[in-house]
């Protein structure tokens, strides 16, 4: 079976801003990744900010170019941006953005913009189209009487449930969703993740959620891979890659999420500086943050390897960590 | 799961409240004298008293409040009312067809340097300082001179005033709007680069551009009576308010009412324009000067 | 810097190329100057000698590289009219036009500044609404109405000062002063928002929560920090020293830059026209860039940038 989609050592690297004299310093913003993503699957992405993620999710819907790789959808390489296979394709492919206000036209009503695939794309009549955006209001829990109002006028929830309602509204089979609620206030941030939740059970979208929120992924996710400065430390399944990480990167986030029952003591801290993807460490990008860094992770870049069944880490150490499992 | 809402995403916030205060004297003033013009350009074949070039030997140089000749005549006895009357109207509608040339021109120029960046954003750089480079008013004069003035001549001449005001704001909202924000957007719903710059940009820019073009407008009116006050605007038998005011400088000693008159009515329409325009700023667009 | 400098000088010469050929472009196609100055009724053997003497029978292309080269080895050509180089011509003309535009620049950066500092610095009070009505008055007046209201007042009414004409200093003064009202509203205007602005800044309160002295945040904070907008201005109006005296010259028949243009203009004396035209775009292109190096000295963060 064909994947959904699919990524191939995906390379993104933005030239840094050059200093008085100095030559330029390339950022490598994302570093050969490779991921899959199958019809109705929800892949999480995590990783600080400054990981690379946010690239990552535009290059998977191909906005932003791949200077290296390749992005198979449907088993079909991805057309080049802005051209009209490329904007055809949108139909099938949708965003939901961090800040649902800077991504909605201010001057338009809501309806407008939840029709705007519609007419963009070309789809049903008049008629057809109205009456799809009222269901569609409905789907995401907006109200018939809200349609005629403009984006400031509503509560940042309700915006972002525009949001996904015209990400919607095409049908599409592949949504990214790039920190849809971590704009949101905390007690809103629930109902849009279950909203979520009941759109991908219903409509079999496959899904790929970024976030740099643990709880959020783990509720959501049915895989998770793990993003350190452009690169993929570790993937797997969620309730494995949770109850069981291998990475000292993903055992550092995940024990940092408090927990009822557990000791905070028991927390592994990252240490030293957060990553800055302008000066990426030698050999493994971690070890300076790493308690377990050694001579080799300073020197050679770890390849993603199995740990587990489904289960895969880019660690020099992890084959040799005590609770590793037979693969 | 029920898709309810809940109360906390229900309370709708207020809307942004838009203060309906009634405008300050000196703008209502504004308001009134360009509506006044406004009127008197469309009406002008039906208000005037008299035809332009109807000349009356017997009362030449009649002062103002001489009975059937309410501002005077000129050296040929022709009414000074009837001309001031065609004049606003040529002056307008040189102005304005000049302005809008010249904010189509511009925001075309500076959406093409937001879309394409790169060769297309030099050219218009050059361009630009090529203007800078040159005073318009000399450069005017030098096309003028030479290829002889016509009407329509002079509204595409003046239509590139200002056009780089409009580019540089046009390209500098486009740039930011396609960054990170509802452009972008669009721009990944599948729409074309012509719908999201029409549907979109345009529209959100639309008040920031309107605000330059008050800024651009009474500028017009004053090149396009410097040329015709220098005699290479408007040419005679047609009138405009700078060429009555350079004919009128003649007789500045002795019929000085041929000059004054063209010359209050080009003062207070730049004045309102100004006055209006800033209190337009003030309300649409407090981010630009 | 070095790389910014070089991007600036560049551009500044491509602009004065653009204007050059432009220039050319303008005069040479508009009509035929040999029709004109010799007059219809000329035989054609004569008008063909007076090409061939100028070079108008050559193809355009061929006129437009000499043009260049010869503007290059600094040969301007020659006035059509009386047979004298259009430079000589056009360069003494050039200090009876300083001789109104310095002093109304004066006047301007005199008036003008203080007036919009005082007005920022009292803000909605009484005398600020009459500068900015001032202000807004004094550059929608056309200077062609004014120079012709202030003939009329204190020429014709009261004799007290000369209607036009060169010669005492007297005769500067009402030029020189039409000159400068519409540039001491525009500074006056802009100096004040540019003041607003920068007291809004949160480095201002800061220092004033600090305890420094209202006069002392004044000088060594806000006014070093509204300079800078303030001098893009500023250079604007040296750029057009040479060239912001046309419709003045003619008002008060003053033998300047302006008044050689427009009879030069009517006259199509090519040479002199292109000469002008250069002149002016030279000191505009010069001003403008010195405006760009200062302002990239005044605002470091500039300096890095590329060139938009």
């Amino acid at each position: 079976m064909t994947a959904l989609l699919e990524a191939r050592d995906l390379v993104r690297v933005y030239q840094g801003r050059k200093g008085l004299f100095g030559a330029a310093a390339p950022v490598r913003a994302v570093d050969g990744i490779s991921l899959t993503v199958n019809a109705g699957e929800t892949l999480g992405i995590v990783g600080e900010s400054g990981s690379g993620k946010s690239t990552l999710g535009r290059m998977l819907l191909g906005v932003d170019p791949a200077q290296g790789g390749q992005v198979l959808f449907k088993g079909q390489p991805m057309p080049a941006a802005a051209t009209p296979e490329w904007r055809a394709l949108r139909a099938d492919m949708q965003m939901v953005y961090q800040d649902p206000l800077a991504a909605l036209d201010r001057r338009l009503t809501i309806a407008a913009q939840i029709r705007e695939p519609l007419e963009i794309h070309r789809t049903g009549t008049a008629a057809d189209r109205t009456a799809r955006v009222a269901q569609l209001m409905e789907s995401v829990g907006l109200r018939a009487d809200q349609a005629d109002r403009y984006p400031h006028e509503l509560s940042g929830g309700q915006r972002q449930r525009v949001v996904i309602a015209r990400a919607l509204a095409t049908s599409p089979d592949l949504l990214v969703c790039d920190e849809p609620v971590s704009a949101l206030d905390v007690s809103i941030q629930a109902q849009v993740v279950n909203l979520l939740r009941d759109l991908q059970a219903r409509e079999g979208l496959g899904m790929v959620f970024i976030s740099h929120d643990l709880k959020v992924v783990r509720n959501l996710c049915d895989r998770v891979a793990v993003m350190y400065l452009g690169r993929i430390v570790e993937e797997g399944p969620s309730e494995r890659l949770f109850a069981d990480p291998q990475h000292p990167y993903t055992r550092a986030l995940i024990s940092s999420v408090p927990e009822p029952g557990r000791a905070l003591d028991s927390r592994v801290i990252l240490q030293g500086e957060p990553p800055n993807p302008a000066r990426r460490p030698r050999g493994c990008a971690f070890h300076p943050r790493c308690s377990l860094a050694t001579d080799v992770c300073r020197d050679q870049v770890p390849q993603l390897a199995r740990v587990a069944p489904g289960q895969t880490a880019a660690c020099h150490h992890c084959p040799v960590t005590p609770d590793v499992r037979a693969a | 799961m029920t898709l309810a809402t809940s109360p906390s995403d229900t309370t709708t916030p207020e809307r942004a409240p838009r203060a309906r205060r009634l405008p300050p004297p000196a703008v209502t003033f504004g308001l009134t004298w360009l509506g006044l013009m406004i009127l008197c350009a469309i009406f002008a074949d039906l208000i005037r008293p008299y035809d332009i070039t109807q000349m009356d030997l017997s009362a030449r140089l009649s002062p103002p409040g001489t009975p059937g000749h309410w501002l005077g005549t000129d050296e040929l006895g022709r009414d000074v009312l009837s001309r001031l009357i065609q004049s606003v109207r040529v002056s307008l509608v040189i102005a304005f067809g000049a302005t809008l040339i010249s904010a189509v021109f511009g925001t075309t120029l500076g959406f093409l340097a937001a879309q394409f960046r790169g060769v297309v954003e030099h050219v218009v750089v050059m361009l630009a300082d090529f203007q800078a480079a040159l005073p318009f008013l000399i450069m005017s004069l030098a096309v003028l001179a030479f290829f002889g003035s016509s009407m329509v001549l002079l509204v595409c001449l003046m239509g590139f005033y200002g056009w780089e005001r409009y580019a540089r704001i046009a390209r500098g909202l486009a740039i930011s709007a396609g960054a990170q924000g509802y452009a972008a957007a669009v721009v990944q719903l599948g729409a074309t680069p012509r719908r999201v710059y029409l549907h979109h940009i345009l529209p959100n820019v639309a008040s920031t551009l309107i605000v330059s073009m008050t800024l651009t407008f009474p500028e017009i009116i004053l090149m396009e009576s410097g040329l015709s006050f220098l005699g290479l605007g408007v040419q005679p038998p047609d009138t405009s308010l700078g060429n009555m005011v350079g004919f009128g400088r003649e007789y500045l000693t002795n019929a000085p009412w041929i000059m004054l008159g063209p010359a209050v009515v080009i003062m207070l329409t730049t004045l309102s324009i100004s006055l209006v325009g800033d209190w337009l700023r003030d309300r649409l667009d407090p981010t630009i000067r | 810097m070095i790389r910014f400098v070089s991007i600036r000088l560049l551009r500044a010469l491509i602009t004065v190329l653009a204007v050059m050929t432009f220039a050319f472009v303008v005069l040479r196609m508009s009509g035929d100057p040999a029709e004109v100055l010799l007059g219809p009724d000329v035989p054609q053997s004569v008008i063909d000698a007076f090409r061939a003497e100028w070079g108008l029978d050559a193809p355009l292309w061929q006129q437009y590289l000499s043009y260049l080269g010869a503007i290059f080895t600094g040969d301007f050509g020659v006035s059509m009219r009386d047979r004298s180089p259009a430079l000589e011509l056009v360069l003494e003309r050039v200090p009876a036009t300083l001789m109104l535009t310095i002093p109304a620049l004066l006047l301007k950066l005199g008036i003008g500044i203080p007036a919009g500092v005082y007005a920022a610095l009292h803000r909605d009070s009484a005398v600020d609404r009459g500068v900015i009505l001032l202000a807004i008055l004094g550059f929608t007046i056309p200077s062609f109405v004014l120079g012709l209201v202030l003939v009329l007042i204190f020429a014709v009414t009261l004799g007290v000062l000369p209607s036009g004409g060169m010669g005492t200093w007297q005769h500067a003064i009402l030029p020189a002063i039409t000159i400068s009202i519409g540039g001491i509203g525009i500074l006056a205007r802009f100096s004040r928002s540019a003041m607003i602005e920068v007291l809004g800044q949160p480095y201002i309160r800061t220092a004033s929560a600090k305890g420094v002295s209202w006069r002392d945040v004044v000088r060594g904070h806000a006014l070093p920090n509204a300079a800078v907008p303030i001098v893009t201005i500023v250079g604007f109006m040296v750029g057009s020293l040479i060239a912001g005296a046309v419709v003045v010259e003619t008002i008060f028949s003053w033998p300047g830059i302006g008044r050689l243009l427009i009879v030069s203009v009517s006259n199509r004396d090519l040479a002199v026209v292109q000469c002008i035209l250069l002149l002016i775009a030279a000191v505009m292109v010069v001003s403008n860039l010195i405006v760009d190096l200062l302002y990239g000295w005044l605002d470091p963060r500039l300096r890095a940038q590329p060139a938009h």
